[in-house]
């Protein structure tokens, strides 16, 4: 929110960073290829300009044609936001590359993701099922899941 | 001559008296250390989001109760909060102190609830549950009186809140803030000072500052590491950049710095209640919000600090009555994060009193 | 039979003659008989009645202790709840788990309870009140006392349930360890009273032991709470952690037992400590020596219902090490201080010490007291390391 460069300055800047990252900026978000998400993640995480240190959430949501992953980082020292988001156009299989070795807490996130919404998140120690029991069919918050 | 000993693993719940509901974990000691942890959620997942899906955006509200039910209000001001944003809805002066007193009010109720039941599993038997018990109650009585509800009060709508408060609750509200520090002193004297707690808690599941951020813990887990984050100031959401409050920080982490945190935190809250008992003035209580919002398509992330964390709500509107997404970053289930990086290495009874710092709620966990 | 000491509310000599009298001649070679049995039976109701309102008054002194009501439904101020709780515990299913060693499993309780109850058999309810005098008498309860130990893993180990291994485990580890401290503790008694028989321990209290020995009193309190698995060492049960302990897998009538066990041990601790240390049943002679005996054991009870309403559990290895550090270092400073004593104030002929010595050694034993406790809270106390202070300042009462 207080971030000292504004949006397009930052998707610059991440073009400039991360090459294949493929940012470009819709309305007030920053779309990123998902194949980039780790370097993206660790420039921001530990450029000390940026210093995104806090991984406030991740979500995952089903637009039917593709499945977008939307980042909510967060700096703690600066005190600035930054909403990063991915599509992911295999609906079938959609594979995305964990975060979880830059943040402990994208481990139990990820899984529920994966539980839920049914996107695999490869590089993950601990890929099962979180909230509901294993052998069940389908992910409930998925546009085609039939309740 | 060495004796062979084999690990036994051991399911703490879902039935167990010092889980919090039915949280199970799966934990292999060995002799009395813990070597391993495997927590399994779900056994109170409802789907919460999913339901969400279905109901229009005031219908919600009721959903956000069942979350955290210790503290309802704080689930309702964060959910109708990311629907203001939405629609960019400007809400009255008076709701919105109405709101932060309501809020701080669930604050301390929450606090008491931990701390009760953190002394609760160091095996005190009891007392200092139902000293705690005591004054939540009394909070609980003002809660009813104010929306009619105890437990699932669904008070906030978007836009404002469901009714401006009775003289009865203002008269109720001035007792309670004469008597309310008072209990907490009674409290801390049972509790504070008391050698078999220091005993038990300094020192014990200690996680650095770094190891927090790291696992994305915030509210009092966060603090108690020694970072100096609350969202009510650095992001001052509705009347809190008015307000004048400190925000408490412990030094080590660990189990005493997480108990003492809360404790200062409820003599904050009642700080910010008194200054909003003087600056509230009359007015309007709810702004002119249709039933049936529509809000414009697009998505917002917005986060208040609940009792527990940072609770935010993101929802992805496309114009329909209800929201095309709902999901909701929960403190407790973040705050289980670093479970195993607490828990190996200590023993049995520090695992249970780990389990109670951590002050979790598993229809907060498990939605 | 030599039948001379017929006083005292129980006492054998009594029965007998009653028996003497009222039995025809032909059954008078069964007179010891019975009179043996009626004396065991009223001993063993008075304790299992007195314990079960012991239950009704714990339950309602912690009620208190914790602004609630407690029970108050059955009875005035709900006297009879015990009476309910047992048909209730009589009444439920008697469950032995599949796997369980079923012959171990079902001796536990009854062992349980019969090393609890062989105690008082010792113990001088009054001058001449008791069920049989043993000159080693104070042996005998440290013998029976362990006991409790076998019967209580026999249970836990027994009901194939991992937690009531925790529990049982963690009972063996626990009252042997604590077995250590008592006895050294009783040692100083021994020097004392020279003798082992407790009729001649309390008859030679001319002035309290505790008095005498503050620091052997404290060690054997503590030990005495450990052994009785109670607030702040009921690592054994551990309601918070193992659910219930090695009791676990238990239900119905043996439930019920090992509750009445459990209720009972404070009730036989704190007569052990009031014969020990609070002059069993001596008291001015306005009141019976059973009736002073009675408000001491009281008193003593009370005592430690407010350390349980109050006091969180230590954890398993802070209790070894309080045993084996301060409890057992305390116990030995103790132990040598009044051997010391003893040596210079005792009376070269007779053995005794007058009563006037009996202050001069209370006197310097509490110098050491209150030197020992300062100097150990200031080093292991965690208070001191950094300063701990409440959040609040002065509003405690306003």
């Amino acid at each position: 929110m207080s971030l000292t460069k504004n949006q397009k300055e930052l998707t610059d800047l991440i073009n400039t960073k991360c090459i294949d990252s493929n940012a470009i900026l819709i309305g007030q978000d920053i779309y990123i290829s998902s194949e980039s998400i780790n370097d993206v993640m660790k420039f921001l995480k530990e450029d000390v300009e940026m210093d995104f240190n806090f991984l406030t959430s991740i979500t995952a949501v089903d637009y039917i044609e593709f499945i977008e992953i939307i980042y909510h980082l967060y700096s703690i020292d600066r005190n600035h936001r930054v909403v990063l988001k991915t599509k992911c156009y295999e609906i079938d299989n959609p594979i995305v590359p964990s975060i979880s070795k830059l943040w402990k807490g994208a481990e139990l996130q990820e899984r529920e993701i994966w539980d839920l919404v049914g996107v695999e998140f490869s590089g993950h120690p601990n890929m099962k099922r979180v909230l509901l029991w294993e052998g069940f069919e389908g992910h409930p918050l998925r546009r085609s899941y039939l309740g | 001559m060495s004796i062979r000993t084999e690990p036994v693993t051991i399911n703490l719940g879902p039935q167990h008296p010092s889980t919090h509901g039915v949280f199970r974990l799966r934990v292999t000691f060995d002799g009395e250390t813990v070597v391993d942890v495997d927590p399994v959620f779900g056994y109170m997942h409802r789907g919460t989001e999913k339901l969400a899906e279905t109901r229009s955006y005031v219908q919600i509200v009721t959903l956000t109760d069942r979350l955290d039910w210790v503290s309802s209000m704080s689930n309702n001001l964060a959910y109708v909060r990311a629907v203001e944003a939405l629609c960019e809805i400007e809400v009255p002066q008076r709701a919105q102190f109405l709101r932060v007193i309501a809020a701080e009010l669930q604050r301390i109720a929450s606090h008491l609830m931990a701390t009760g039941f953190l002394v609760n599993d160091m095996g005190a038997f009891a007392t200092p549950l139902m000293y705690c018990f005591r004054e939540r109650e009394r909070i609980l009585d003002l809660f009813e009186i104010l929306c009619g509800a105890r437990i699932t009060l669904s008070y906030m709508r978007p836009g404002g809140v469901f009714q401006d408060a009775p003289k009865a609750f203002w008269d109720n509200l001035d007792a309670l803030m004469k008597e309310m520090p008072i209990y907490i002193d009674e409290l801390e004297s049972l509790v504070t000072t008391n050698e078999i707690v220091l005993a038990r808690s300094k020192n014990v599941g200690v996680l650095t500052a770094e190891q927090s951020i790291n696992g994305s813990l915030s509210g009092p887990m966060l603090r108690a590491s020694s970072v100096d984050w609350d969202i009510r100031k650095s992001n001052p959401y509705e009347i809190y950049d008015k307000l004048n409050f400190e925000v408490p920080i412990g030094k080590n982490g660990d189990v005493f710095d997480r108990y003492l945190v809360r404790i200062k935190e409820m003599r904050e809250s009642l700080k910010i209640i008194g200054q909003c008992v003087d600056m509230i003035s009359e007015g309007p209580v709810r702004a002119d919000v249709p039933y049936n919002i529509r809000p414009p398509a697009g998505d917002i992330y917005s986060s208040i600090e609940a009792p527990k964390g940072e609770l935010g709500f993101y929802l992805v509107s496309d114009q329909s009555i209800s929201p095309y997404r709902c999901k909701i970053r929960s403190p407790s289930f973040m705050n289980l994060s670093l479970l195993r990086e607490m828990l190996v290495g200590w023993k049995m009874s520090d695992l249970i009193v780990i389990l109670g710092s951590v002050d979790f709620v598993m229809g907060e966990v498990d939605r | 039979m030599m039948c001379e000491q017929a006083e005292g509310l129980v006492n054998f000599c009594r029965i007998y003659k009653i028996y003497e009298f009222i039995l025809p001649s032909w059954l008078s070679s069964f007179t010891y008989f019975f009179s043996a049995i009626t004396l065991a039976l009223t001993v063993i109701n008075i304790l299992i009645i007195s314990t079960a309102l012991y239950t009704w008054f714990e339950r309602r002194t912690l009620a208190r202790f914790q602004s609630r009501l407690g029970p108050n439904r059955w009875g005035p101020f709900g006297i009879l709840q015990p009476i309910a709780d047992v048909i209730k515990a009589i009444t439920k299913e008697d469950t032995v788990p599949e796997s369980a060693d079923k012959v171990v499993f079902n001796m536990a309780p009854i062992l349980l309870i019969i090393t609890t109850l062989l105690v008082i058999i010792v113990i001088p309810l009054g001058p001449n009140s008791f069920m049989g005098s043993l000159n080693i008498g104070i042996i005998f309860i440290i013998g029976i006392t362990s006991m409790n130990t076998i019967s209580i893993f026999m249970g836990g180990w027994a009901s194939r349930n991992k937690y009531a291994m925790f529990g049982a485990m963690r009972s063996v580890a626990m009252l042997i360890t604590y077995e250590i401290p008592m006895g050294i503790a009783i040692v100083g008694i021994l020097l004392l009273s020279n003798s082992l028989a407790l009729s001649d321990i309390v008859l030679s209290q001319t002035i309290p032991f505790f008095i005498i020995q503050p620091i052997g009193f404290f060690v054997f309190f503590a030990a005495s709470i450990a052994e009785i698995s109670r607030t702040p060492f009921d690592q054994i049960e551990a309601e918070s952690e193992l659910g219930s302990g090695f009791h676990t897998e238990y239900s119905g009538i043996k439930f019920a037992i090992i509750t009445l066990a459990e209720f009972m041990a404070p009730i036989i601790s704190a007569i052990v400590i009031t014969t020990l240390y609070l002059g069993g049943f001596k008291g001015p002679s306005i009141l019976p020596a059973e009736f002073w005996f009675s408000i001491k054991v009281f008193g003593v009870i009370f005592f430690m219902l407010w350390i349980r309403a109050t006091w969180p559990r230590l954890r398993i290895d802070q209790i070894m090490n309080f045993a084996w550090k301060p409890l057992f270092g305390l116990g030995l400073f103790n132990l040598f201080s009044i051997a010391i004593e003893v040596f210079v104030f005792q009376d070269k002929v007779t053995g005794f010490i007058s009563t006037s010595h009996y202050w001069i050694m209370a006197g310097i034993n509490w110098v050491f007291a209150i030197l020992l406790f300062f100097g150990i809270t200031q080093i292991i106390g965690n208070k001191n390391k950094e300063k701990i202070k409440h959040s609040y300042k002065t509003n405690m009462i306003s």
